[in-house]
């Protein structure tokens, strides 16, 4: 009896239980919620500096959702919260909760490397690796112990991507040689690669001209078929465009320069029926 | 270009400003020129010294070594053999054939014990080329009248003979082979202690350490001791690796009690000292390498999950790979030309036996020119000119090596 107890934890590695155990775990709350991210009374200080005071926000399942706001009012620091990317910079701490799944991200048996295996995020500035194209999506695949056909993994993802047809002459050569929205789409298909529940963006589109920019939103309402999307945008008409759902965010007041949510809704009433005085101002433009 | 209608308030002056730049731009040249000529003219230098005419004077004419009319350059190893034999002691002959049986010997080597036994050139007098070039008839009227029995000739103090030779107390017999190989052997330990340990001391202070005060003393000393004397290196090293781990330097805790050892002054304390002299510098470069690799690199990486050695492995040390090496060249250069602390640790004055292991004896090519310099003699001044130009060669060439190794490494996508 001993020895079978035994040899079954033998044959069940340790990491392997744990994780089908949090897997059956979220699986049983995505019957139980429609949301996969929830923010409960989020505040992140860098040091004694509150970027962002109070924000309650549930994220809906394969939805997109855009968060927007004048420059400075804490957009991508609430976004880099929930993968906890802020820790990366010394001195940042939360008050709160985040819970992915009904589980709080920042619980201290939570490993960061594991929400940010199943948080994926691309960055403003296009950042692929100095390496080849297909190395570029092999690297993340690879670091968490893909064992399929890698071939097979990078073209889906780069199919995915939409760009596939553009690159699949050229993967051999430098992800760096590619251009700015080709770049985007790159790391957008690196960070599908490691199969994220979440992808959060941000900034996608701001360092691209209009028509990769386009191309970049088309993308996202493919993706959401299959994934949760957070977007930070500064750019009204993209989250007009691209997002079901809103949320505005603006500075407090102008003593302790902190952001929050002041409005989170359909997308659809953020820019046609808002219920603030200020997100009126704003989307309409005449504010900031 | 019609005047433009200027606003008082600004005074544009554009001829003045490119005034102003040309005179920086002139004195930028000027800096460059005076660095450029001084180091000519420190090559000019040696090269003035490992070259020109010497007065020799045998002993025994080998015109009178001739055997059947055979002159002494012609004869075969036996007859060289024959000569040397009846020409020195039989207790002589004996102790070179207890060093290394005659069987084992070349020609060339029988020929050499010939000259150096028998014929025996004296130096009596020598020039440096430019005066060998430009006085030659005076040099030639001087040597006739004052040394009518000897023979001038042009000398290349550095050539291939030079390099293979071991070291002698002739000076033209004498090489640089032991101090060549002196050199390489130091120059592999201190490589194997410094750039491990370097490099991973960098990844640490740069990736793992957080900022706190104790950190910051360590940084703060690791900055200082770049910058110590490397004579205090000597002392440390004097007392670590020659008096406290003797037993290790001197390969006693191995069994290889070498016979030439002398109590842990051997090539591995020296590169272990010269180890130490360059670490701090390793890391300082190794550290501003790490550096310069783009934070948005490292985001890149944490955003797909990778832990913190997935992302410095993979990402960080690739990229600053090239930079690393870049400063470990620079250490290893300057690791080759010490001395001072060398001649504390006790590198050897004069060894005629090549270092064969980490335990051996050991002199280096610095030391052997401080040796050189400060003989009265003239030629050995230009023996030293000439081993100047061989470590110039060593120097140049280890760091050729580590430039195409370092390309290799920073070919990027």
């Amino acid at each position: 009896m001993e020895t079978t107890k035994y040899l079954k934890s033998l044959l069940t590695p340790k990491g392997k239980k744990q994780e089908s155990a949090v897997m059956a775990q979220s699986l049983q709350s995505q019957e139980n919620t429609k949301y996969v991210l929830e923010t409960k009374g989020l505040g992140i200080y860098y040091g004694d500096f509150q970027a962002v005071t109070s924000v309650n926000m549930p994220i809906k399942r394969h939805k997109i959702t855009a968060i927007i706001g004048p420059s400075g009012c804490g957009k991508s620091t609430l976004l880099r919260a929930f993968n906890r990317m802020n820790e990366l910079s010394p001195g940042t701490r939360i008050e709160g909760e985040v819970l992915f799944e009904g589980e709080n991200l920042y619980d201290p048996t939570v490993d960061p490397v594991e929400v940010r295996y199943r948080i994926g995020m691309v960055f403003q500035k296009p950042n692929p690796f100095p390496k080849s194209v297909y190395e570029n999506i092999a690297w993340g695949a690879r670091i968490h112990g893909f064992k399929g056909n890698m071939d097979e993994l990078v073209e889906s993802c780069l199919l995915q991507a939409a760009l596939w047809d553009e690159v699949k002459d050229k993967l051999k050569q430098s992800g760096l040689a590619l251009s700015g929205g080709q770049q985007q789409r790159l790391c957008i298909a690196r960070a599908l690669a490691v199969q994220p529940e979440v992808i959060l963006m941000d900034e996608p589109a701001s360092a691209l001209d209009p028509i990769a920019t386009l191309k970049i939103e088309e993308l996202m309402q493919e993706l959401k078929k299959n994934y949760t999307i957070v977007i930070v945008t500064h750019n009204m008409q993209q989250a007009a465009r691209a997002s079901d759902y809103t949320a505005m965010m603006m500075l407090t007041d102008r003593q302790t320069r902190s952001g929050t949510v002041i409005e989170y809704d359909d997308t659809r009433v953020i820019f046609t029926n808002p219920k603030d005085k200020r997100t009126e101002d704003y989307v309409t433009g005449r504010f900031g | 270009m019609k005047e433009k209608l200027v606003n008082p308030n600004y005074n544009v002056n554009i001829n003045g400003r490119r005034r102003n730049g040309s005179i920086w731009r002139w004195v930028l040249q000027l800096s460059t020129v005076v660095g450029i000529i001084a180091l000519i003219t420190l090559l000019l230098n040696i090269i003035n010294g490992a070259f020109g005419y010497a007065v020799l004077e045998a002993r025994v004419d080998p015109a009178t070594l001739a055997v059947d009319g055979v002159p002494l350059e012609e004869q075969s190893k036996e007859q060289l053999m024959s000569v040397l034999q009846s020409n020195i002691s039989s207790a002589a002959f004996k102790k070179l054939e207890s060093d290394q049986p005659f069987a084992e010997r070349s020609r060339a080597n029988v020929y050499q014990l010939v000259i150096e036994r028998i014929v025996k050139y004296d130096i009596k007098a020598s020039w440096q080329l430019w005066d060998s070039l430009t006085r030659a008839n005076e040099i030639k009227a001087t040597a006739a009248q004052e040394y009518p029995s000897a023979q001038l000739r042009f000398i290349s103090w550095f050539t291939s003979d030079f390099v293979s030779r071991p070291q002698s107390s002739e000076a033209l017999t004498a090489g640089v082979r032991t101090a060549i190989l002196g050199s390489l052997w130091t120059i592999l330990f201190t490589i194997l202690l410094a750039f491990p340990l370097g490099v991973g001391a960098a990844i640490y202070l740069e990736e793992y350490a957080t900022d706190n005060s104790l950190n910051r003393l360590i940084q703060t000393n690791i900055n200082n001791l770049a910058g110590v004397p490397s004579i205090v290196y000597g002392i440390l090293g004097l007392a670590i690796f020659v008096r406290a781990l003797e037993a290790l330097t001197s390969g006693e805790i191995f069994g290889v009690v070498d016979p030439t050892t002398a109590n842990g002054r051997t090539v591995l304390a020296a590169g272990l000292t010269l180890g130490l002299l360059v670490l701090p510098i390793i890391i300082i470069n190794a550290q501003e390498a790490i550096r310069a690799v783009p934070q948005s690199l490292r985001k890149a990486s944490y955003g797909l999950g990778a832990t913190k050695w997935q992302t410095v492995w993979s990402h960080v040390l690739p990229n600053a790979l090239s930079g690393i090496l870049t400063g470990t060249i620079l250490a290893i250069s300057r690791a080759i030309g010490e001395t001072a602390p060398l001649v504390v640790v006790g590198a050897s004055t004069a060894i005629s036996f090549d270092p064969s292991s980490p335990f051996s004896k050991f002199t280096t090519l610095p030391i052997q020119i401080y040796q050189w310099t400060s003989r009265p003699q003239d030629e050995f001044r230009a023996l030293a000119a000439a081993s100047i130009l061989v470590l110039l060669v060593v120097l140049l060439s280890l760091n050729a090596s580590a430039v195409l190794l370092r390309n290799r490494f920073s070919r990027k996508y």
